[in-house]
């Protein structure tokens, strides 16, 4: 009865944006004139769930609350504060032109779809380029500490893939203070008495109702009850997955489940394979590592990127002369040089390890040299901007990088795909809406750096407390409780999914399980792709996930806290995933931003995109366990950036 | 390496916990101690045995999650910075180290070495923000702010709750934490129309919520990951004084000491 949205879908269907006509300049205006409005008497009549409190969730729980309805906020956080929004690094974009080097809201938006390697919708791109400017106004005002001029005004800096300098920052930790800001306006509607905050819980289902989302089964982490809550409207904020590769930059706990399990009833997922690479993180140590750390591309302003000229040059880099270096970044790419979009130079540094021209130890390093930056602009100088990096490096490997080039490799950073949502970042559920990370976004094959806090406030604080009310107020309800039948029925379903973990008593960890679905997807579905490999996934996901099924080992039970019984849920879900996610990359036969098919480039090794096969997104659709999922499109057209091949030569 | 390592284990919030040793073996100086005791966690569950709990999220230090003492010391030896952020390099082969989570009575352990921090939102809820409700901000380049403030506010901001403060503090208190807020907010233009009630509703819930007040051990800033100054400490008095003294329409007082006598105008 649940699965009706589904098995009435079966054959592929052309999607339908809800873009609104016009010019792209007037769309997102448009839109919101036609919109309906709720009053404010009625507003605290409907009930919003807001699962996930990142910037997103907590931007948009804020508003939302603000406005006057009745907000439910889910995290399985202690505090909204801990989101992995916190450990952004480098800044956000706005199209501010306060350095009057020639940005504006269509720069932006034209660095964005070409950075997206035009795989992204243009209205979309427009959007968040024009909401970009209030967004820097709104965290300004809460008290946002963004870096300064002497003069008192906000300065701004250049980041990867753009030539003018329209990033804010906040010195290396840009995320924690957009997110302390989002946080104490959310604590301030908690306060308030508009927002009810439910911490340490965790959705672990969507309850659909007459083909609309209208609750959410959720177990607390502490005491392990499993609880039913309904809502008129449900708003998954809930983040990324690119732990499904163990690997990875992410927050240990970031995972799949909310919008997996969404997908199951019947949302589609969007671009399951667009991952990012992110060119600057600390290479791998041992067998022990648990997370890869991330150095802030901004360091790629002033650093100078490099390996030996010569393979297998095991001297140390101060003994290794600059006609002895290649700094082949700048060689290839003579006009972005060091600032290349991440997705080329993550490929320009994987390559010139596999020619064996790596350094440090297991020879999957390249260098991230300040020499030159030192001595140009003098140590302080580099302190005052990197200092809090530096020391980041230093804690984690014991060199000073004031004195020797730091060591870095690239790592999964940021998926790009997540659930496919129109123009009102609603998905193929009614009234599921999906905001941030989670989302397919606006981003296209390929992020540039700092629009991810720039996507996740302009979902939060503007788009969604726009849309949401217009699908309240246009939509009919039936007041819905958690006494309805499809409560008890997800519920159960949660439950018994619960138990069959615990009861398997197999002899695995679950960690061994994710380690080695994250090894087979980093080499097979990572930064470069091919047929041949994507087949062996595909072949062993499923046999990796019936050994899962009958050989994992969750210790404990679920009267309470037990956080091997957390991440055996979000593993298994991950291993439903990884299949979907290697299906989409087999089917998209064209190399285009993150995603690298080697069968597709061009004769010097750039990605080679087929525009005429795949412009389009692609969205999936949940068949059944044993069932392959059924492609949607949703064709793409440029009416304003005419797609070319990109350059940055 | 090898190591012995005496945990604090607790299976609830209402059960009594005891000290557990367990050997630790093969320890690479490269690891993070977390990663340390992810190897012990991995062998525990092979053995049939529940593997030990703690908190942890980001393992970059930004998070806030991670936090337990290493033999009485917060985050463990080295200065500024995270448990997760320590590395094995910093002991030595045969060292025995005692693991505990943070003890304080606002702090209740809920498991092994987790705790409840929730009382850190609630002082935040009492006034820890800035009232700016979305889309009433004006231009941002409109509010000029001394980049001396701004670096100021950043210092203080720079708190991630992790919650060291109070475990390091003999009387368990939350000023460092709560004068890091008040100076973050209180130092920029956007937070002075509500700085005084801002000061005395987070003084007063923070005495709420059972945490000690501050005699100057300075315990606080030695235990602080992000480095987070005891001159904010100050700060906050000054904050205090100020709140009570200066003339408002309801006297102020009356929320941190009732009875006190202030001016009302
Ligand atoms: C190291 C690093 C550095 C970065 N630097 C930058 C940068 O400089 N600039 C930039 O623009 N972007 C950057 N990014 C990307 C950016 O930080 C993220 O894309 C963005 O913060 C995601 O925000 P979000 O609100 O969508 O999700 P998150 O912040 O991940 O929040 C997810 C929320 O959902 C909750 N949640 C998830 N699942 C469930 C569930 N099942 N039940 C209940 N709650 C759930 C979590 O508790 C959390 O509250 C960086 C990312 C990383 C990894
Ligand atoms: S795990 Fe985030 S600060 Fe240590």
């Amino acid at each position: 009865m649940l699965d009706t949205m589904i098995s009435t879908q079966a054959s592929p269907q052309t999607l339908d944006a809800r873009i609104p006509p016009g010019p792209i300049e007037q769309k997102w205006d448009r839109a919101r004139f036609d919109m309906k409005l709720v009053s404010r008497a009625n507003r605290r009549k409907y009930r919003v769930i807001v699962v996930g409190t990142g910037l997103a969730g907590a931007a948009a729980a804020a508003t939302l609350g603000e406005q006057g309805y009745q907000v439910d906020g889910f995290s399985f956080h202690d505090s909204p504060r801990r989101a992995h929004s916190i450990a952004a690094q480098g800044g956000i974009n706005a199209a501010k032109n306060y350095r009057n080097d020639g940005d504006s809201i269509y720069r932006l938006f034209y660095d964005t779809i070409k950075g997206g390697d035009f795989r992204a919708r243009e209205a979309n791109a427009y959007r968040l380029a024009q909401l970009s400017v209030e967004i820097i106004d709104q965290c300004v005002a809460q008290g946002v500490p963004f870096a300064r001029e002497y003069g008192g005004l906000l300065d701004t800096r250049s980041f990867g893939g753009v030539q003018v300098e329209r990033t804010f920052y906040a010195r290396g930790q840009t995320g924690q203070q957009l997110l302390l800001g989002a946080y104490q306006a959310l604590e301030r509607q908690i306060s308030a008495g508009s927002v009810k905050m439910h911490t340490r819980s965790e959705m672990l289902d969507l309850v659909v109702i007459d083909g609309k989302a209208r609750g959410i089964i959720v177990r607390n982490l502490v005491t392990g009850a499993i609880t039913p809550h309904a809502a008129d409207v449900v708003v998954l904020a809930t983040g990324g997955y690119a732990n499904v590769y163990y690997l990875s930059t992410n927050a240990k706990a970031s995972n799949v489940t909310a919008i997996w399990r969404a997908h199951r009833r019947g949302a589609l997922f969007g671009n399951p394979c667009f991952t990012q690479i992110h060119p600057t993180c600390i290479p791998v140590t041992g067998e022990h590592q648990s997370k890869l750390t991330l150095m802030s591309e901004s360091l790629r302003n002033d650093g100078r990127v490099w390996v030996p000229v010569k393979k297998g040059d095991t001297r140390p880099p101060g003994a290794i002369s600059d006609a002895e270096r290649d700094y082949y970044l700048e060689r290839r790419y003579p006009s972005f040089g060091n600032l290349v979009p991440r997705d080329v130079a993550s490929r320009a540094a994987k390559e010139v390890c596999d020619a064996g021209r790596g350094v440090g130890p297991g020879g999957y390093g390249v260098y991230l040299d300040f020499r030159d930056a030192i001595n140009r602009m003098g140590r302080d100088a580099v302190q005052e901007k990197y200092g809090n990096l530096f020391e980041i490096y230093e804690r984690i490997t014991g060199e000073n990088a004031y004195d020797v080039p730091m060591r870095i490799y690239p790592a999964v950073h940021y998926t790009m795909g997540g659930l496919w949502v129109d123009y009102q970042l609603m998905s193929t559920i009614p009234g599921l809406f999906v905001g941030g990370e989670a989302n397919f976004s606006d981003q296209g094959a390929n992020r540039l750096g700092a629009s991810a806090l720039m996507q996740g406030l302009a979902d939060g604080y503007f788009i969604l407390p726009a849309t949401v009310p217009n699908y309240l107020a246009s939509s009919r309800f039936d007041p819905v409780n958690t006494a309805h039948p499809a409560f008890r029925e997800v519920e159960d379903e949660v439950r018994r999914r619960t138990e069959a973990l615990l009861a398997t008593k197999g002899k695995r960890t679950v960690d061994s399980f994710h380690r080695e679905l994250g090894r087979l997807m980093w080499d097979e579905c990572g930064m470069a792709r091919s047929e041949s490999g994507l087949r062996k996934a595909l072949a062993r996901i499923p046999e990796l996930r019936e050994e899962f099924r009958t050989d994992v080992r969750v210790p404990g039970d679920d009267g309470g806290l037990n956080q091997s019984l957390e991440k055996a849920g979000r593993v298994a879900d991950f291993l439903e995933l990884a299949e979907l996610m290697c299906t989409d990359a087999l089917h998209r036969s064209e190399s285009c931003g993150g995603h690298f098919r080697v069968e597709s480039q061009t004769p010097d090794g750039e990605a080679m995109r087929n525009d005429e096969e795949f412009s389009y997104a692609a969205a999936w659709e949940w068949t059944g366990p044993d069932n392959a999922p059924v492609l949607h499109k949703e064709p793409l057209t440029f009416d304003y950036v005419h797609p070319t091949q990109r350059s940055y030569k | 390496m090898n190591l012995t390592l005496r945990i604090w284990r607790q299976k609830g919030a209402n059960t009594p916990g005891e000290f557990v040793t367990y050997p630790v073996h093969n320890v690479s100086p490269d690891m993070s101690f977390l990663e340390m005791l992810d190897v012990l966690n991995e062998e525990l569950i092979v053995r049939g045995e529940e593997p030990v709990s703690f908190e942890h999220d980001c393992r970059e230090g930004i998070c806030g999650s991670c936090g337990f003492l290493i033999d009485g010391m917060t985050h463990g030896p080295r200065r500024g910075t995270t448990v997760c952020q320590l590395h094995m390099r910093s002991f030595q082969d045969g060292d025995e180290l005692t693991l505990e989570p943070w003890r304080a009575s606002a702090f209740p352990v809920l498991k092994d070495l987790i705790v409840d921090r929730s009382a850190f939102d609630r002082i935040i809820q009492s006034g820890g923000f800035i009232s700016a409700p979305t889309g009433s901000a004006p231009e941002a380049n409109a509010i000029l702010v001394p980049k001396e403030s701004s670096d100021t506010a950043f210092d203080a901001a720079a708190c991630i709750a992790c919650g060291a403060c109070v475990a390091a503090c003999p009387n368990a208190s939350a000023m460092l934490f709560t004068s890091a807020k008040l100076t973050h907010l209180n130092v920029l233009p956007q937070g002075q129309p509500e700085r005084d009630e801002r000061t005395v509703n987070m003084v007063a819930a923070m005495d709420r919520e059972g945490f000690g007040s501050c005699t100057n051990h300075a315990e606080c800033e030695a235990a602080c990951p992000k480095l987070i100054p005891l001159e904010f400490i100050a700060r906050m008095n000054r904050y205090v004084y100020r709140a009570l003294l200066r003339p408002h329409r309801h006297p102020l007082a009356e929320r941190i000491a009732p009875g006190a006598p202030s001016r009302a105008r």
